[in-house]
């Protein structure tokens, strides 16, 4: 082991959750740090009107989670905006690996959340933000009068193709599966669209392109087919953020199992928000979460 | 931060000689409205080591096509003319010096 600061509670991501947890740990007295990989807020702050948190008849989730990473910066919670590489359990601590230096504390709470699901094809990083999107809200206006592709059958993919079609000149919606997940409005008004085809039962194999994306090429009952595309928009779900920790328990979608005292199966580490196994997903569950968290985390130091 | 679209670029960016980042955004796009202020915050420490600009891509959608920007936000910076580096997605204060000071070594 080498010379890296030592903490008693690392947090793992800025969102509500992992702020509620340090802002408990830290009024509790404890050396805090939180490793946050893009900046503080989390999901939410793609919010601009809440109107369903205690307190606020209406805030957007960047009012919120500015307002909230300040209070937990004046109680004197330390940040660094680094990924985590790995996170280590060694004899009585745990060993936290960046891209940017290595932390140690004697207890971890994962509040890392949850991203877009990548379809896991090769070029797609090197494509991001030159064709490959994950949000039709956000980029679709990029795509004036272009040929672009959905990728994924719930109901974002759905609404997303029909936000689309409004905007560009032609929308294949591709789905896995022989029928669209999603059910009522958003289907009923893709019907409407004249420049969206559906192609069923096909899978996304190949990204193609020299250094942006070009074309798709579809695995169909009908065999290999190569659609020209000028922009695919992934919405085939979410996942959480968890790749960086090995031997933890998780369920099939790759939650990490935790009851409502947030204690995973390794001794020491804890989870808080949208990553740990809920029903409710929502901002209230994860300060919640962040302050049940906090509170075992205090517990287990105590008897460390 | 100064506002920039395909008619003012030439002089506010590409003719610039030192490191411009030019932050690429939307005001109906959360993660942007999260950006301006760590940019500020970024520019006040950096001081006269880089200039920021910034192209709202509901006016400058020449440039946001010109420059292939698929994504917002997204950083690129550019100097004497040319874009040496992007990042894409929301960037932390603390990133955003460390990325700019790191290209001022190298370069």
């Amino acid at each position: 082991m080498g010379d890296e600061e030592m903490y008693d509670i690392v947090i793992i991501g800025a969102g509500i959750a992992g702020l509620t947890a340090s802002i408990y740990a830290r009024r509790a007295g404890k050396k805090v740090l939180i490793v946050e990989a893009s900046s503080y807020g989390g999901q939410i702050i793609n919010s601009p009107n809440i109107e369903n948190f205690p307190s606020y008849d209406n805030v957007s989730g960047i009012d919120l989670m500015r307002k909230t990473y300040r209070q937990a910066e004046r109680l004197g919670v330390e940040f660094v905006f680094n990924k985590v590489l790995k996170v280590e359990k060694k004899e009585t601590t745990f060993l936290i690996v960046t891209d940017d230096g290595d932390f140690e504390a004697n207890a971890v709470i994962l509040a890392s959340g949850t991203q877009n699901r990548r379809i896991g094809l090769e070029h797609e990083s090197e494509f991001m933000s030159r064709g490959v999107s994950y949000c039709a809200t956000c980029d679709g206006a990029l795509y004036k009068d272009k040929v672009v592709a959905v990728y994924g059958g719930g109901y974002t993919a759905v609404s997303g193709a029909c936000y689309l079609a409004d905007i560009c000149q032609h929308v294949y919606l591709i789905h896995r599966r022989n029928k669209l997940r999603a059910v009522g409005m958003p289907v009923e008004r893709l019907k409407d669209f004249k420049n969206v085809e559906t192609q069923l039962s096909s899978t996304i194999v190949k990204l193609n392109g020299e250094d942006k994306l070009e074309s798709i090429t579809l695995a169909t009952p009908e065999g290999e087919k190569t659609l020209p595309v000028d922009a695919l928009f992934v919405t085939i779900g979410r996942e959480p953020n968890v790749n960086f920790i090995e031997g933890l328990e998780k369920d099939d979608d790759g939650y990490i199992v935790a009851g409502e005292d947030c204690k995973t199966n390794i001794p020491g580490l804890f989870v808080a928000g949208d990553i740990r196994t809920k029903k409710l997903r929502q901002l209230v569950t994860a300060a919640s979460d962040g302050a049940v968290a906090a509170t075992e985390a205090l517990e287990y130091l105590q008897g460390a | 931060m100064i506002e920039v679209t395909a008619e003012n670029f030439k002089q506010e960016v590409l003719s610039v000689d030192k490191i411009v980042i030019v932050d690429f955004n939307a005001d109906w796009c959360g993660p942007c409205q999260m950006q301006a202020p760590l940019l500020e915050e970024a520019a006040e420490e950096l001081g006269d080591v880089c200039k920021f600009a910034s192209a709202n891509i509901d006016f400058a959608k020449d440039l946001a096509i010109e420059y292939e920007v698929g994504t917002i936000p997204c950083l690129v910076m550019f100097k004497n003319g040319e874009e040496i580096d992007r990042k894409i997605g929301l960037q932390a204060t603390k990133k955003v010096i460390k990325w700019v000071t790191k290209k001022c070594t190298t370069l």
